[in-house]
């Protein structure tokens, strides 16, 4: 998010969903998208069937790969080496879109001096990929009008996630394969409301609507809406920078919604560690997660099916779910929660219900001016930016001009991953989700069917070092890294490349993220979830 | 049985369904054919969403911990221990001490309350949530 917001001025999918029925290429880059967003796969699939091209890069066999035109298995963490290869060939061959870069783009000469080293001959040696296909693939990509760029957690969950995603923002740039349907760069959001969340400032340096808190016209705003003064003027901390400082023993209270950090957050016998160092941890959940286990106040929220509510999907597409069934037990809607919590602290909160509290977001936040419960009742949403009740929604962005007017390249130089294989920890383990599971497991290994397809924890591995160390089909394997070891079963598949092993987060009972390298980008602050050395062996 | 058009809480695609009740009980999903963004078609997550709804595992009251375990409170009590802690420690070490983590599963309207608690009530800007992971 944070390299779409530099490069173009708007963190989110620039395009949409329905657009890819008429894209005539696609360029997916570090996105299992049939497994992680499988109706977005379907459409992908139905598009190369009609005779769209797919340029899959990706370094594991994924189910995409059998529809690819052409699938690129590079070595992983190589991303930002491949695309500036291939803007290499798209400059040198004079194949880039130059009125557009001219007239709508600012910094092409530093793209330029930068890009000039990554000829396809020393990107064939970074990346594993032949100088040929490099060639082929930017030829391709540039050729194509209606060419769409997709990523997802394969490109931002490196310590080097920003340069990467502005990578693909100067490729696009630079072809002049954005402001237009079925063009531009489009990251898949994970969970059902990342997007929502994010809109709605859920971070520690915006308010809703991406207004900064550093901002003293925007604090203004804010306190006299709310009826409070001096609002914190300073940019808070990240999930990560909390943990730390809980750690040092610097943050002494921490209040969690519907989020489980013990499963989810890399290097996890630390987040134990820090999460156990807090005088106050208050959990608020619809299970008994991992980390509620730890809490001092456990809250019981309702699903959902419980309440109603807005959804900001992938697309920017606010989506009105509405309540099927009254509360489990005495269980409370979060909003409910908060507003008895702040009244209790000293601050009045009083919403009937949540379209009451959507008007106040219409009141104050612009993209989401328009948005009203009654809209979305009459509607299949609205995808922001839609600044007033007249307004249709927006699906596509930047059409004219980029959200900041000009769009920026910003040239990236190659870094290798933060811990590569050595002599002792010779394999890289890289993670990611299944078709059957969700995120840490919470819901969807409560669910019987998927539960039966998708029992327990598995490690993929290629045939040839599962031969070469003997480990069968099904064996018993401990996975082990500088931080911590699991035991899973093998999956001896040629999906993953040799010297890679491949797992997921879905499982308790052998939790990935025991391994995982704590090692984050330094502006978006992702830890580096696909890639970090591993040993293998199997268990007598 | 009735149903509710709802939204899939699993990955953002945002595929519409509705949840299919009897009884105060969801027992099934049915893909909404006229949305344009699944147009009657599901995954095999969306076709199960609807299971842990209802899971004898669902947590129906409030937790406090006393000593090594947590025990069931009323309401009252603990949304009050809830806020009496957070406002002494503001007191006694100011407001960067708390943290305040959000969920990018609850809704823009929880979202924005969340983030609101964090700013207008404990006067703090450490709120995230984990849209990185």
């Amino acid at each position: 998010m944070a390299g779409l917001a530099a490069t173009f001025g708007s963190g989110a999918m620039t395009n949409s969903i329905s657009e890819f029925d008429e894209a005539d290429l696609f360029f997916v880059i570090g996105s299992n998208t049939t497994a992680q967003h499988p109706l977005i796969g379907s459409r992908i699939i139905k598009a190369c069937q009609r005779g769209a091209k797919l340029i899959l890069v990706d370094p594991r066999q994924i189910q995409l790969a059998s529809f690819a035109t052409m699938h690129l298995r590079h070595n992983i963490g190589t991303d930002v080496a491949l695309i500036n290869g291939m803007m290499n060939v798209i400059i040198s061959e004079g194949l880039y879109d130059k009125e557009f870069v001219e007239k709508r783009t600012e910094d092409f000469e530093g793209l330029e001096s930068v890009v000039k080293k990554y000829t396809p001959r020393v990107v064939e040696r970074i990346s594993g990929i032949d100088a040929n296909q490099i060639e082929e693939a930017a030829r391709m990509y540039a050729g194509t009008k209606k060419a769409m760029i997709l990523y997802a957690m394969g490109i931002t969950q490196h310590a080097t996630g920003t340069d990467n995603v502005k990578s693909c923002a100067n490729l696009a740039m630079l072809t002049g394969h954005v402001g237009r349907p079925s063009t531009g760069v489009n990251p898949l959001r994970g969970q059902n409301n990342v997007q929502g969340a994010c809109d709605m400032g859920a971070l520690p340096n915006v308010f809703s609507g991406y207004q900064k808190v550093t901002d003293t016209n925007v604090r203004k705003k804010f306190e006299d809406a709310w009826g409070v003064d001096k609002l914190d003027d300073k940019v808070g901390m990240t999930v990560t920078d909390m943990i730390k400082a809980a750690q040092k023993g610097e943050l002494k209270a921490l209040y969690i919604m519907g989020e489980n950090p013990m499963m989810s957050d890399p290097d996890s016998s630390h987040v134990e560690l820090a999460l156990s160092n807090l005088d106050f941890l208050v959990v608020q959940d619809i299970f008994l997660s991992e980390t509620a286990k730890m809490a001092d106040v456990v809250l019981p929220a309702v699903s959902f099916a419980e309440k109603d509510g807005t959804y900001t999907n992938t697309e920017r597409r606010v989506q009105l779910s509405k309540k099927a069934i009254n509360p489990l037990g005495s269980a409370r809607a979060d909003w409910e929660i908060i507003c008895e919590v702040s009244r209790l602290a000293g601050y009045p909160m009083n919403y009937a219900c949540p379209s009451e509290i959507m008007h106040e977001i219409n009141m104050l936040t612009p993209s989401y001016g328009g948005i009203t419960y009654a809209r979305l009742e009459d509607s299949w949403g609205i995808q922001w930016p839609c600044p007033d009740k007249a307004h249709p929604g927006t699906g596509y962005l930047h059409k004219d001009k980029f959200a900041k007017g000009l769009g920026t390249f910003m040239p990236c130089e190659f870094k290798p991953l933060a811990e590569v294989p050595d002599d002792e920890y010779d394999f890289l383990l890289t993670t990611g989700r299944i078709y059957y599971h969700y995120h840490t497991g919470t819901m969807t290994r409560r669910i019987s069917t998927l539960e039966r397809e998708a029992p327990w924890s598995f490690i993929e591995i290629n045939p040839a070092d599962a031969n070469r160390i003997g480990i069968r089909q099904n064996d018993l394997v401990e996975v082990t890294s500088r931080r911590g070891s699991i035991k899973a079963r093998a999956e001896v598949t040629p999906r993953v490349p040799p010297r890679v092993v491949f797992s997921t987060f879905h499982f308790h009972e052998a939790s990935i993220n025991l391994l995982t390298n704590p090692v984050y980008d330094p502006v978006a602050k992702i830890p580096e979830y696909k890639g970090c050395a591993v040993k293998i062996r199997r268990c007598a | 049985m009735s149903k509710t058009l709802s939204i899939c809480p699993f990955c953002g695609c945002g595929c519409n369904f509705y949840l299919v009740t009897k009884d105060q009980r969801v027992i099934g999903v049915e893909p909404s054919p006229k949305n344009p963004i699944n147009k009657g078609m599901l995954c095999v997550k969306g076709w199960n969403a609807y299971e842990f709804i209802n899971s004898p595992q669902r947590l129906d009251h409030p937790l406090i911990r006393k000593g090594d375990s947590l025990v069931p409170a009323t309401w009252e009590e603990a949304l009050k221990y809830v806020a009496d802690r957070l406002n002494a420690i503001k007191s006694k070490y100011g407001p960067h001490s708390l943290g305040f983590l959000s969920s990018a599963k609850a809704t823009n309207e929880e979202n924005y309350l969340f983030m609101k608690m964090a700013r207008a009530v404990f006067k703090t800007n450490n709120v995230d949530h984990c849209a990185r992971l």
